[in-house]
């Protein structure tokens, strides 16, 4: 499996985010997303999601199943965290397991994974900013999905939960998968290549 | 399939932990009714002609303050991004959510009405009625005005504009629903025309809504 990205170019309001954007990412390696903030990283994740249309380009997926869409084999976690905080953490992460499709791992073990699996029975509006970020991040354990789009994930985390989602994102490449996250911080990720996204050309 | 009835689940999960949505509708509900009366003075004969359309007024008001949430809590926390990149298409979403609305404020307001009815002096025979033409014709309410709170997603305090863009395609269900009650009142044939004629209007809104509602919210997203 290959996501291709050939000349993509992103359109707000007449003013160009990025133009003539391509990349290549195979299995098994992840891409990191670079740039200073308004480079258009959060863009392109939801563009390769299929939750924005490109102005001009192409995305293709080499290899993939031919009856499922990108944005049906995408997990995306976007900054914001899709928590309902009224909700106890094993009823917000139950239900994004069954809406998302069978195949995952259980619940218990993929609150586990964050550490979160003490906090299961509380409502998730009594949750810290990083143990709502771990809640987030369980999502991609909990349905199979070979490529993720992850938006700052370790944005709010503490070293335990990075180590988590290192090892999360390991496993995951090492089944074959596609990781692409936006980032500010380092992520010691295995076959990371990282892209660069900077000032885009001018308007004429 | 199972994502579609997982989203009604937890949406009616929802609206019961929270209660705060249900518990507005139904008392804006009560209070308009009881007004009414009130302000038009002790005229049994008068109140009595009028409380259907009273009651099927206030529904519609009622059922419009929680309408503009219907997306706008998943679009603000992040859920509705998820919710589009599921295998369940976004018409199904839509059609999951104003099913779950259905549920969850309509059927209460509907169970409300008889009791309101009381207050109204509304004729014995009408209760039945009532109750049928509601069952009848408010699916088109809940599912025309998912398509407004898909238009309105990004608007601050988009309720009333919810209003002003969908009274228009709720006057069908307003007049068939009243009409109808009238016919059955006045034993006259024209109740089963208009009847049927509502559940024409909450058949073609099931249908045809959703796929609009779709396109708004897939516009809002980018």
């Amino acid at each position: 499996m290959k996501l291709i990205a050939d000349k993509l170019s992103v359109l707000r309001d007449s003013r160009p985010i990025f133009a003539g954007l391509s990349f290549a990412v195979e299995a098994g390696s992840s891409l990191i997303l670079r740039g200073p903030n308004g480079a258009g990283k959060t863009t392109l994740l939801r563009l390769i999601a299929g939750l924005l249309p490109a102005s001009a380009g192409r995305l293709l997926l080499e290899g993939g199943p031919a009856e499922r869409s990108v944005s049906e084999l995408c997990h995306y976690v976007g900054h914001l965290n899709a928590i309902k905080p009224t909700l106890t953490v094993a009823e917000n992460a139950r239900f994004w397991q069954r809406f998302l499709g069978d195949g995952g791992q259980h619940v218990e073990d993929a609150l586990a994974a964050f550490g979160l699996a003490a906090l299961s029975d509380i409502p998730a509006a009594y949750l810290s900013a990083g143990q709502k970020r771990r809640l987030a991040l369980a999502r991609v354990l909990l349905a199979p999905r070979a490529i993720w789009l992850l938006d700052e994930p370790a944005a709010a985390l503490d070293q335990d939960a990075e180590a988590a989602l290192s090892a999360a994102v390991t496993a995951r490449l090492a089944a074959g998968g596609l990781v692409i996250a936006a980032t500010h911080q380092p992520l010691p990720w295995p076959h990371a290549h990282v892209l660069r996204l900077g000032p885009s050309a001018r308007v004429a | 399939m199972r994502a579609f009835g997982e989203l009604v689940r937890r949406d009616v999960l929802i609206a019961w932990k929270e209660g705060g949505t249900l518990g507005v509708a139904l008392g804006f509900y009560l209070v308009v009714v009881v007004l009414l009366p009130l302000a038009l003075g002790p005229d049994l004969s008068l109140i009595a002609r009028i409380a259907p359309a009273v009651l099927w007024v206030a529904f519609l008001l009622s059922a419009l303050l929680s309408l503009g949430r219907l997306f706008e809590a998943d679009f603000e926390d992040g859920s509705l991004d998820v919710l589009a990149t599921g295998t369940l298409p976004l018409e199904a979403v839509v059609a999951a959510k104003a099913l779950a609305h259905w549920l969850t404020t309509a059927l209460p307001l509907i169970a409300l009405a008889p009791v309101l009815g009381l207050i109204l002096n509304l004729a014995p025979q009408a209760y039945g009625v009532l109750v049928a033409t509601m069952l009848a014709g408010t699916p088109a309410v809940s599912f025309l005005g998912a398509i407004g709170a898909a238009l309105t997603v990004r608007t601050r305090r988009g309720g009333l504009l919810i209003g002003l863009l969908l009274l228009p395609l709720f006057v069908p269900t307003l007049i068939f629903g009243i009409e109808a009650i009238g016919a059955a009142l006045a034993g006259a044939d024209s109740f089963a025309a208009s009847f049927l004629l509502l559940i024409a209007f909450s058949l073609a809104a099931t249908v045809l809504a959703p796929p609009a509602a779709a396109a708004a919210l897939r516009f809002q997203l980018q």
